[in-house]
Order: C-alpha cells, then sequence, then structure tokens
C-alpha cells in the first residue's frame, strides 16, 4: 500500500514537471514582453506550439542517419527522468536515491551529447557551428556545475539531493559564505546551460549568432517538439533546483500527508513563478554577450564554484 | 592444479604459440591457428582469474621456477592484486585475438605481427604474476620489446620509424628508472624476493626515492605527463588490435607496478607522495584530453585520451594513498575501489574504440579523420558501437564509465576529513581539473564521432566503406555490452573488487549486493547513491512511452528533403564543419595558454582570384621545452666529440696518458 502511494506521489512529480514546463517558459515570455512595453502571446502558447509541431509531418534532411532521428527522444527522456529526480514539492519519494546530483548533472550531459552529435549528422556548416559552440560552453559549465555540487555536498554531507534539500529545510544552516557563492555560481551556469541571455538568447534565429537553436536547426515537427520540450523541462529543473537546495520553504518532507504535499506544490508553483519573473526581468536588463566571452563568464562561475569549495575544505563552517 | 600453475601454463601456452608463429608464419592459416590459440588460451587464464577473484578465499598461491637468478629462482605469485589485472590484461587479450582472426586477415605482412603478439600477451602475463625483482624487470623488459616489435611491424610506413625509436629510448629510461627503484627497495643485502622487500624495513629517504623512480619507470610505461610523448606516436603505429592492447591494458601493467610497489612492497604510503601523486594525475589528465581534442588522426586521439585517463587512474590513487597514510581506510577502499574500477572501463572502451578505428582504417584506408564522414549509412554496426564506447568514455550515465567518476567524485568529497593543509588545497583543486577533463571528454568523443561517422563523406574512401567482418564486430559488440552491463550492474563489479582493496589496504567498501534495487551506495552515513540499471530502465520506458503516444496519436509522416542550407546550400561536402573547425572554440578558450595556438588567416584582397587560407600554429610546449632542448644538446655534444674520431695515433696516446695522470692524481688526493 505503501509503495502504491509512493509510484503515485513520484507519478504525479513526473506528470507535473512535464505540464508545468511549457508554462514557465510561457510565463517568462509573457513578462518579458510586458516589460518590453508589447502585448506578448498568451501563457498558453508553448502549449499551442507543441501541439501544432506534434501533428505537423517531420521533414528529415537527405543524409540524416537513425542517430538523427532517435536524438530528439533520447534527449527528452533523459532530461525528464532529470526533471523528475530533482525535488520539487517534496522531498524523499521512491525514486530519489536512482541517482543523485551528480548523476542528474551526468544525465543532462548525455542529452547535451546526443544533441551535439544530431547537429553534426546532416553535415552542414549551420549544425557543426551550433555543436561546436555548445560543447565548449558545456566543457566550462560542466566543471563549474560539478564544483557547486561539491560545496552543496560538503554542507549538507551528502550528494543526494533529497537529503540536500531535507537538510537545508531542517537544519539552521544560516548565512554561509560558501554558499553564497554555490548560488551566484548556479545562476551563472543555468543560464549558459538553459540558452538564455546573456550567453545565447533563445528568441533570435539569426543563425550565426546563436549556439543552441543552431545546433537543432535541422529539426522539425514532432522532433522539434520534443526538442523544446526539453529545453523548457530543463529551465523547470533548473529552476526546481534553486528553488529546493536555497529555498526550501514549505517543501513537504518524507512521508508527509496529502495535505502537505498540496501546500508543497502550492509554494512549488510560486516559487516557479518568482524565479521566471526574477528571470525575464534580468533578461530585459543584459544585452547579450559574445560567443567569445562566454568563457570568461563561465570561468567565473568556475572559480566561485572553486572558491565555495576550497573554504569549506579549510572549514565546514564557512 | 593451483590457479598460479594454470596461469603459468597459459603463459607457456601463449609462449608456445609465438614459436608456433614463427613456423608458420608463411602459410595462409597461420593467422586463424595463431589468434585462435591466443583466444583460447586468454580465456582460460581469464576464466581462472575470475574464479580465484570471486572465490576470493583461497589465499595467495606461489610458483617457484629454477630459473633466473640461481641463488634466487623465479619466484611467480598470485594474489587478489595480480588476478585482478590478470583479468583485464586475458580480458584484453581474449578480445583483441577475436578481433585479430578478422582484422589479422588484412594485414599484409604478418610474419611481423603473429610470432610478437601472444609473446606480448604472454609478457603481461608475466610482470602481473612476477614475484621477485630480477623476474619482474625481466618479463618488463621482454613485454617491451614484444610491444616495440609491433610497433615497427610496419616499419616502412611514414613516421613509425620514429615513434618506434622514441619508444625504444623511452622504454630503456623508464626500466633504468625501474632498475634503480628496485636496487633501492633490496637494500644492501640484495634480497630480490618481493616477500623479502615487504618485510624489509625502509628508510624516508629511500621511500622518496623509490617513489620518484616508480613515478619515473610506471609513469613514463603508463603515459604520465610529461613523459607521455612516445605514447601518441608507438601505439597508433601499431596493428590495430595491438593498439588496443598497448593503451588498454599494457598502461594498466604499469598502473599494476606502481600499486604493488607504492602500496605494498613499501607499505604505508606517507602523505606529501599523494600530493605529488594526486597533482600528476590532475595535470595529466587535463593536458591528454586538451591534445586530444586539438588531434585530427583518429587513433592518437585515442592514445591521446589514454592519457588523460591515466591521470583519472592516477589522480584516485593518490587520493587512496592520502586517505591511506592518514589511516581513513573506508575512504581509502572507496578512491583505490574508483581507480581499479576505471582500470577495467578504460580498458573495455578503449579497446572497443581502438577497435573501432581499425574498422574505419581496414574499410577506407584512413586515420585521418578529416577525410572521413557519414560512415553511420555504411557501417551501421561499427558506427553502433563506436557511439557506444564514445558515450562510455565520456563519463555518461548509464554506461561504465560514469560510475568510476562518480566513484572518484564520491572520495573526493570525503577528502575535507584529511589534516593535511597541503591535501586540503590540492584535493578540490585536482576535483576540479577531473571535472573539466571529464567536461573536455566528452567534447572530443562528440567531435572524433561527430566529424568521422557522422556528416557527409568528405573523401572517395569514405563514400565506398564497407562494413567489416564478423570476428571483429563480434570483439566489438562485447566490450559494448561489457559497457554497458559494468554500468548497470556496477555493485558487482565493486564487490568483485573487495579482495583487492583488503589486500592491499586492510579495508574494504560497504558490501553493494545487499542494497536494494541493486544500486550502489559508497557511504553509508552519506547516503549517496546510484543505480545505473534503473536510470536506463527510466530512460528506455519514458523515451519508449514518448515515441508510442507520438505516433499514436500525433503523426507519424515524415518527408525527405534537401538540408537547409539558409540560401546557401553547401554543395561540396568539404565545407562541413571540419575536426579542427569544431575543435576552434576550444582551442581558442585553452589552447591560447596551453598549446600557443595562433591563426593565421590569409585573405586575398578583392578582386584576388587566389584561395584564401587559413593556418592553425600549434606548439607541444612539453616536447619543444623539455625533449628538444634534451636532443639538441646530445646532437650538439656528440657533434663536438666526433672529432675524437679523427686524431692521429700520437695524440690518442697523449690523451690515454692524460686521462692516466688525472685518474692517478684523483686516487692519490683522493685516499
Amino acid at each position: 500500500m505503501v509503495v502504491i502511494s509512493d509510484i503515485l506521489v513520484q507519478g504525479v512529480q513526473m506528470l507535473l514537471v512535464l505540464l508545468l514546463a511549457p508554462l514557465l517558459t510561457g510565463f517568462v515570455r509573457k513578462i518579458k514582453a510586458r516589460l518590453v512595453r508589447r502585448q506578448g502571446a498568451s501563457v498558453f502558447q508553448p502549449y499551442r506550439d507543441l501541439l501544432r509541431l506534434l501533428r505537423k509531418e517531420v521533414v528529415l534532411a537527405e543524409n540524416a542517419s537513425w542517430l538523427f532521428r532517435v536524438t530528439p527522444y533520447v534527449t527528452f527522456a533523459a532530461i525528464w527522468v532529470a526533471a523528475a529526480l530533482v525535488p520539487t514539492f517534496g522531498t524523499g519519494l521512491l525514486f530519489n536515491w536512482t541517482a543523485d546530483l551528480i548523476a542528474i548533472v551526468a544525465l543532462l550531459g548525455s542529452a547535451r551529447f546526443f544533441l551535439a552529435l544530431a547537429g553534426m549528422d546532416v553535415g552542414t556548416s549551420f549544425g557543426g557551428i551550433g555543436s561546436s559552440r555548445e560543447v565548449m560552453i558545456a566543457a566550462l559549465a560542466e566543471p563549474a556545475m560539478l564544483l557547486i555540487v561539491f560545496c552543496m555536498a560538503l554542507v549538507a554531507g551528502s550528494t543526494q539531493l533529497s537529503t540536500v534539500a531535507n537538510f537545508m529545510a531542517l537544519s539552521h544552516v544560516g548565512l554561509r559564505v560558501s554558499l553564497g557563492m554555490a548560488i551566484i555560481a548556479l545562476i551563472m551556469v543555468a543560464l549558459a546551460e538553459n540558452a538564455r541571455i546573456p550567453v545565447d538568447n533563445p528568441a533570435t534565429h539569426l543563425e550565426l549568432t546563436m549556439v543552441h537553436e543552431a545546433m537543432v536547426l535541422e529539426y522539425s515537427g514532432r522532433h522539434l517538439a520534443m526538442i523544446e520540450l526539453g529545453a523548457f523541462l530543463k529551465l523547470l529543473l533548473y529552476i526546481s533546483l534553486i528553488a529546493c537546495v536555497f529555498l526550501p520553504w514549505k517543501i513537504a518532507m518524507i512521508g508527509a500527508g496529502p495535505l502537505s504535499y498540496a501546500i508543497g506544490a502550492g509554494a512549488y508553483v510560486g516559487k516557479l513563478a518568482l524565479a521566471g519573473f526574477l528571470l525575464a526581468l534580468f533578461e530585459t536588463a543584459t544585452a547579450k554577450m559574445r560567443v567569445f566571452r562566454v568563457p570568461q563568464f563561465l570561468g567565473a562561475a568556475l572559480m566561485l564554484g572553486l572558491l565555495g569549495t576550497l573554504l569549506l575544505f579549510v572549514s565546514r563552517s564557512f | 592444479m593451483s590457479p598460479v600453475a594454470l596461469q603459468m601454463t597459459c603463459v607457456a601456452a601463449l609462449l608456445g604459440s609465438a614459436v608456433l608463429a614463427i613456423v608458420l608464419s608463411r602459410l595462409g592459416s597461420a593467422t586463424a591457428v595463431v589468434y585462435g590459440a591466443t583466444l583460447v588460451v586468454s580465456l582460460i587464464a581469464l576464466i581462472g582469474s575470475i574464479r580465484w577473484l570471486l572465490g576470493g578465499t583461497g589465499g595467495a598461491t606461489d610458483l617457484t621456477l629454477p630459473i633466473g637468478l640461481p641463488w634466487l629462482g623465479a619466484h611467480f605469485r598470485l594474489d587478489a592484486l595480480a588476478s585482478f589485472f590478470l583479468v583485464v590484461v586475458n580480458l584484453g587479450g581474449a578480445s583483441a585475438s577475436l578481433y585479430g582472426l578478422g582484422y589479422g586477415r588484412h594485414e599484409h605482412a604478418p610474419h611481423r605481427v603473429l610470432p610478437f603478439f601472444p609473446a606480448f600477451l604472454a609478457g603481461m602475463n608475466l610482470v602481473v604474476l612476477a614475484d621477485d625483482a630480477f623476474s619482474y624487470l625481466l618479463c618488463w623488459e621482454f613485454m617491451s620489446l614484444a610491444s616495440w616489435a609491433l610497433v615497427m611491424a610496419h616499419h616502412r610506413e611514414p613516421g613509425n620509424a620514429k615513434a618506434g625509436y622514441i619508444y625504444l629510448v623511452m622504454a630503456s629510461f623508464g626500466t633504468l628508472a625501474l632498475l634503480l627503484a628496485f636496487g633501492l627497495l633490496a637494500g644492501p643485502a640484495g634480497d630480490y624476493g618481493f616477500t623479502a622487500i615487504r618485510a624489509a624495513h625502509h628508510t624516508p629517504y629511500a621511500t622518496t626515492l623509490v617513489l620518484i623512480l616508480m613515478l619515473l619507470g610506471a609513469g613514463s610505461k603508463a603515459g604520465l605527463v610529461p613523459l607521455h610523448v612516445w605514447l601518441p606516436l608507438a601505439h597508433p603505429a601499431a596493428p590495430s588490435h595491438v593498439s588496443a592492447l598497448m593503451s588498454g591494458v599494457m598502461t594498466k601493467v604499469a598502473i599494476y607496478g606502481f600499486i604493488r610497489v607504492i602500496f605494498d612492497l613499501l607499505g604505508q604510503p606517507t602523505w606529501p607522495a599523494s600530493v605529488v601523486v594526486l597533482f600528476l594525475g590532475g595535470i595529466t589528465a587535463v593536458m591528454g584530453i586538451l591534445y586530444a581534442m586539438m588531434e585530427k588522426d583518429l587513433k592518437r586521439l585515442l592514445a591521446y585520451s589514454t592519457i588523460e585517463n591515466i591521470g583519472v587512474i592516477f589522480a584516485s590513487l593518490g587520493l587512496a594513498m592520502a586517505f591511506q597514510a592518514n589511516g581513513l581506510k573506508l575512504a581509502a577502499a572507496l578512491a583505490f575501489t574508483a581507480a581499479l574500477f576505471h582500470v577495467l572501463n578504460h580498458s573495455f572502451f578503449k579497446s572497443l574504440l581502438f577497435f573501432g578505428a581499425g574498422a574505419v582504417l581496414t574499410s577506407t584506408g584512413e586515420r585521418n579523420m578529416e577525410k572521413l564522414g557519414g560512415l553511420i549509412h555504411r557501417m551501421p554496426f561499427t558506427s553502433f558501437v563506436v557511439l557506444v564506447g564514445c558515450v562510455a568514455i565520456s563519463a555518461l550515465p548509464p554506461f561504465n564509465g560514469f560510475v568510476s567518476e562518480w566513484l572518484m567524485f564520491q572520495a573526493v568529497l570525503q577528502s575535507p576529513e584529511l589534516p593535511q593543509w597541503a591535501l586540503k588545497i590540492m584535493v578540490p583543486a585536482v576535483g576540479a581539473l577531473l571535472a573539466l577533463a571529464a567536461a573536455l571528454a566528452a567534447a572530443c568523443f562528440v567531435k572524433a564521432y561527430g566529424v568521422a561517422f557522422l556528416g557527409r563523406p568528405r573523401g572517395k574512401s569514405a563514400e565506398t566503406a564497407q562494413e567489416v567482418d564478423r570476428f571483429s564486430l563480434a570483439a566489438m559488440f562485447i566490450l559494448a555490452a561489457l559497457c554497458l552491463l559494468a554500468g548497470i550492474l556496477p555493485g558487482f563489479v565493486i564487490d568483485a573488487l573487495s579482495p583487492v582493496t583488503i589486500e592491499i589496504l586492510g579495508g574494504r567498501m560497504p558490501i553493494q549486493s545487499n542494497e536494494p534495487w541493486l544500486s550502489i551506495a559508497p557511504i553509508a552515513e552519506s547516503r549517496s547513491s546510484y543505480n545505473g540499471l534503473l536510470v536506463m530502465v527510466f530512460i528506455t520506458l519514458s523515451a519508449s512511452l514518448v515515441v508510442f503516444f507520438i505516433h499514436r496519436f500525433a503523426s507519424r509522416a515524415i518527408r525527405s528533403g534537401p538540408a537547409w542550407g539558409c540560401g546557401f546550400s553547401d554543395a561540396t561536402p568539404a565545407a562541413q564543419y571540419s575536426g579542427d573547425s569544431f575543435a576552434q572554440p576550444i582551442r581558442r578558450v585553452f589552447g591560447t595558454m596551453v598549446f600557443h595556438a595562433r591563426d593565421h588567416v590569409d585573405m586575398p584582397a578583392p578582386g584576388d582570384t587566389r584561395p584564401a587560407r587559413l593556418r592553425i600554429e600549434l606548439h607541444d610546449l612539453i616536447w619543444e621545452g623539455i625533449y628538444q632542448p634534451i636532443a639538441d644538446a646530445i646532437g650538439y655534444s656528440s657533434e663536438r666529440l666526433n672529432r675524437l674520431q679523427f686524431l692521429t695515433i700520437r695524440r690518442y696516446l697523449s690523451l690515454v696518458f692524460a686521462t692516466l695522470v688525472t685518474l692517478l692524481l684523483v686516487l692519490a688526493i683522493w685516499s
């Protein structure tokens, strides 16, 4: 009986992230539009876009291989599994222990690996330029992310995200220099990983200035829908990650009743809205940087993560 | 028959096959006979060592042969550490033999390969089994020379003679270092048996010297930066299944030597030693993968990536030394297990990838990836298994490379317990270096796979490529399956490694097979766990679910059309992204500092019809900074000394007289 309810809660989480992800992106777009005094599309527009894409036929380049056709599903599945393992409304879900934070980072790495390969598959220059820049960004963002993980793990004594969230929610961690560095670095990495301004611009379709969009230029129809949904999910994942570690307010604990799950879910939606608003505000206020400024940006994140970890090695109380 | 006798019989059988190969080598069926024999013998040895490792309780067995030094005899011993490395050696040997059954048929000079292949296998087995310094060094040299002969198999190809020469010089240098190390270990009494060395007390001074000499000796064979220079030249020069053995297995034999001496013979390691090993490991990992990133020769890229993996293994060993020196048994076992696991993993995927490169070489005749492309359409099976290898080596779940990296990071997270300040600073820095190396490895293998196997063919040979034979494919598929199995069932591997950690460190990781759902949890208190099996099941299930729903309820229509060229469809495949252009962002970020990389663009003025050119300038600073000056100095001094050859007899006599007087003077002043 307990197992069934556990599976149920886990299933709810999987569906919840899947359903909320497009809404979050729609919300961010809406806020961005309002901030520049445009009307903006409805917050539900991403759902409509996805449905439209799903119903369309796929136009496959002549040279595309099976890898090109498999990649959208593999990347989507990897991101979805990763997103389902990050605590959102409650900690200690049934499968939380399947993969810890390092494994979640690596799952996102798997998704990116296949996407970068797919960019090379058709054999056009656009795919290549996108892939090569994407792996350059990843080569800096991933180590930065791992150092941030080290930072959190050293504070909480575990890389298990559920345990970290519990620790942050229950004990009085207080203000810590290392965690301050970690959150700044994490936000920087999240911006880079989700191809947001100032690293990349998700709204452009001018191939030479962009990274992620150039890589997936050849995709259409349901394949594109999967990749878009994966990107939405990834944004949600990073926000959930930041929320569950640094803002575990009202998150439901292991074995809590349905009521606290509901409260947790409500709080979670609130956190998403807040983060989405801040993201839109930030994106409106800054400009995109040149591609070769990105290494410096991410290098700063890497150094912050390293500094935070070093401080924790010096003393656990930093 | 005792386990060690079984292993020695297998070695004898391998040596017998080498002799047989000399006799048969001109016959047409020699390839099949020799590789078939090595396959069977390796499999027997493999099963024997696995049984020993899993049985685990038999205790070490000895064997003394009445050869070698007259007062010592040749000692051989099978213990847990040796049997683990025998698994690595013989698994590599068996898969290379299976691959050789197909690949060897294309060999145009089989008599240059066949006799040395079993001898090389026998040499590696013997190094692992040897139990006294004399046999160890003898077998080590035997292994080196057999592999050198295989490197020189195609000695007329450009570059191979130079590769063989540099390899010979570096191998001799390494053996010299080992010789001195064992001399120090044997002490003034000169007892070369490992049992005696283990029992003897070693002064701190001697211990430090032995560590330095082992880093030089074993490190040069394994490919530690800056002693790696021979490796990317020699490994690719050999036939591909031998490259796989050299990269996947022989480097591991060097690591075995390092572990045997530093952890076993010297006794308790000291913490300053671990700082050195950690530092070298971290630097080696990053430098190796950066070199690989810049490379366009497929096999050399793989050889450089071997250097990266060796760095990862040495860094884990350094961590294990640090923990062991401070008495943190559990953490030491964790780091040591991570190192051994990575040894095993690397032997799987590196052999697989070298086999893949060999398959590409067989069917296209090309090692330069800038002339390949589109092989996924023409060599579907090879492309599939190479993809598995690339994912595994990039440390991505659910494959095996990720598990060992994960264990290593868990070990890094245990290190704030270490009391020394140097380690407190060094460990996070090395952790960052390893994370960087892992991320760069993924980038590097996106490049290798994307350029060689995806896209459009860049040359005639890539257009007409054919799938390779069944033996080669079978060998690759078996290794790919092992990569997946070790990735989804890591608990079994960790448990199988526990006899080794108990023997070497006196501690072990918690038993993993008791964990629910086959997940692994290295440190009970931290509750960090990973379950590769469930990750794979979840990904497969959710991907299939999505595919099913979309195809059932949305759309399954597909139309084929030309690729979108943004108004300018690139007609020629040469306009695709090449390996060099793919590496350009990373070259610009890291290469400007590490390789002094410069791009020289020669753009003709408007109206000028000559083609624009881009030249990339890269400097191998280690070669130019260390090896070139040494070579120059030797060249310069030999040039000067050359004059001595053309003197008259009177001058020679006066030189002899002067030398005699000087020596007598020295003697007089000395005493």
